[in-house]
């Protein structure tokens, strides 16, 4: 077995470091990845967009099909998982696993708890900052979710499940995640209905005060994020819900 | 883009992806797993991808960690090999 | 020599990916196995990645200034003439040069890749958890004996 996993890797890798030689060289500016449609969004992105940050204009907006269905693979990984081992305590208690020993949850340490405490309200203060910032630096919906995130996933850390789900049940968290796909997909039905393409945020000038077709398209940006973030950050959250406590959402680690 | 830092740090996630595969102890890995993410991280912020190095910072070192340690805390955290 | 100089960074990245696959074909614990995916998924970024960077080029947040003061700028400056030449060295100016930035692309495809495999890292993990549960072990050889003994079991009944 392990011979030939060796023989199967050194074969793919040989013939790899054989191709290699046909690529392009390292941080050539003249390759032809970085001449065709890279050049373009290079040179247009202001103009069309008035949004400094290529990527975060790239990802919302020439190529906004791209990252809706993105956005839509993670929420359909998110209900894998909770399909897969999400177990409610009524099947629980069906299937006789439920026993009675209902024990005090183990709470971390004063100094954990208090630090949690304090340090939750800036990341997600953060959090906003990076998707609300997105067009001028580096972040957007995807980052800024995950941050988002990771504060819920802090809180679950230091207390435990039960405690987070008091303040944000798993139902919520799950509907925010459909309500994130949809606001993307809702902004870009929306711009149909106005009269232009699936997406095409130019339009939406005609319904937000005080903007041309560059900007409503920079503000359209904001809103695809805005969903983005949603999704992620509840995703992520239920992830971490589910693998933590096996599906039971009870103690946590 | 220095190319000396690019090199160093290429060596070292090679280095951490094969230490992090070879380890028994498999809490040890997940941790070892973080440290490649970041040290991924660092390549691509040399290499000027910046929104993709606070991705990886954010969702590698951060939430897959987390979620490795969460599977490993509620399995047997040995590994034979 | 001639070929490992530029191709250095390639060769590493095949490494890498040698490293992911190995860890998925030979190791025997599941959990490994997940890490090796994992290895391997963020060497295929690592070389996506590799594709934007250009020699002299810095990160693709363009430098800008607002559009109409540039404008009055040009306007102020003079006779017609030299209206035009400067108008045309402005355009020079405000246009982006490709070269002096990297490329988008990559860096868009690759953003939204890692995030979709957190996702399914998460899937898989899931399915490990399950597995575990199922046998009590997470290493493929106890699972595929307990596998054979449970179905030499039904053979008999």
């Amino acid at each position: 077995m392990n011979k030939l996993a060796l023989i199967v890797v050194f074969f793919v890798g040989g013939l790899l470091v054989y191709v290699a030689g046909d690529f392009p060289d390292w941080g050539d500016p003249t390759s032809p990845a970085s001449t065709h449609v890279g050049r373009y969004y290079l040179e247009n992105s202001i103009r069309d967009t008035h949004v400094p940050n290529v990527v975060t204009s790239v990802l919302a907006d020439y190529r906004g099909f791209d990252t809706m269905f993105e956005t839509g693979v993670v929420f359909i990984a998110g209900i894998a998982v909770l399909a897969l081992l999400r177990r409610t305590v009524v099947q629980r208690r069906e299937e006789g696993e439920l026993a009675s020993h209902h024990l005090e949850a183990p709470q971390s340490g004063v100094v954990v708890r208090t630090a949690s405490r304090i340090m939750i309200p800036f990341m997600q203060l953060y959090a906003l900052y990076v998707i609300g910032h997105g067009h001028h630096s580096p972040g957007g919906g995807f980052q800024g979710g995950v941050i988002l995130g990771a504060s819920l996933i802090l809180h679950a850390l230091a207390y435990d499940l039960r405690a987070t789900n008091k303040l944000f049940s798993e139902k919520r968290v799950l509907v925010l995640g459909a309500v994130g796909v949809m606001l993307y997909s809702g902004i870009g039905l929306f711009c149909m209905l106005l009269g232009g393409n699936f997406l095409d945020f130019s339009v939406l000038h005609a319904v937000l005060p005080a903007t041309d077709e560059v900007m409503a398209r920079s503000h359209g940006m904001l809103g695809v994020e805005i969903g983005v973030g949603l999704t992620v950050m509840a995703i992520m959250y239920s992830l971490y819900l589910d693998l933590a406590s096996h599906g039971h959402l009870d103690e946590g680690l | 883009m220095i190319w000396q830092i690019d090199s160093i740090l290429l060596v070292l996630v090679v280095v951490t992806a094969i230490v992090a595969l070879n380890l028994r102890d498999l809490m040890g890995a997940a941790i070892l797993f973080g440290a490649y993410s970041f040290l991924m991280c660092l390549l691509w912020t040399v290499m000027g991808a910046v929104d993709v190095a606070f991705t990886e910072a954010t969702v590698g070192a951060g939430i897959s960690t987390i979620l490795f340690i969460a599977t490993i805390i509620h399995t047997k955290g040995e590994s034979r090999q | 020599m001639d070929l490992l100089l530029p191709k250095f960074n390639y060769i590493l990245y095949v490494v890498l990916m040698m490293t992911g696959l190995w860890g998925m074909i030979a190791k025997p614990n599941l959990i490994k196995k997940i890490i090796g995916m994992a290895i391997f998924q963020t060497s295929l970024i690592l070389f996506f990645i590799s594709t934007s960077v250009k020699r002299g080029a810095t990160i693709p947040i363009l430098e800008h200034h607002s559009e109409p003061e540039s404008h009055a700028h040009v306007v102020s400056v003079g006779d017609q003439l030299g209206d035009a030449v400067h108008s045309v060295a402005t355009v020079a100016q405000h246009a982006v040069d490709p070269a002096h930035y990297m490329n988008p692309l990559p860096h868009v495809l690759m953003l939204t890749a890692i995030v979709v495999g957190v996702g399914t890292l998460g899937v898989a993990l899931a399915l490990a958890q399950l597995v575990y549960k199922q046998y009590g072990t997470l290493e493929e050889e106890d699972i595929i004996s307990q596998i054979e003994a449970d179905a030499s079991q039904e053979d008999e009944s």
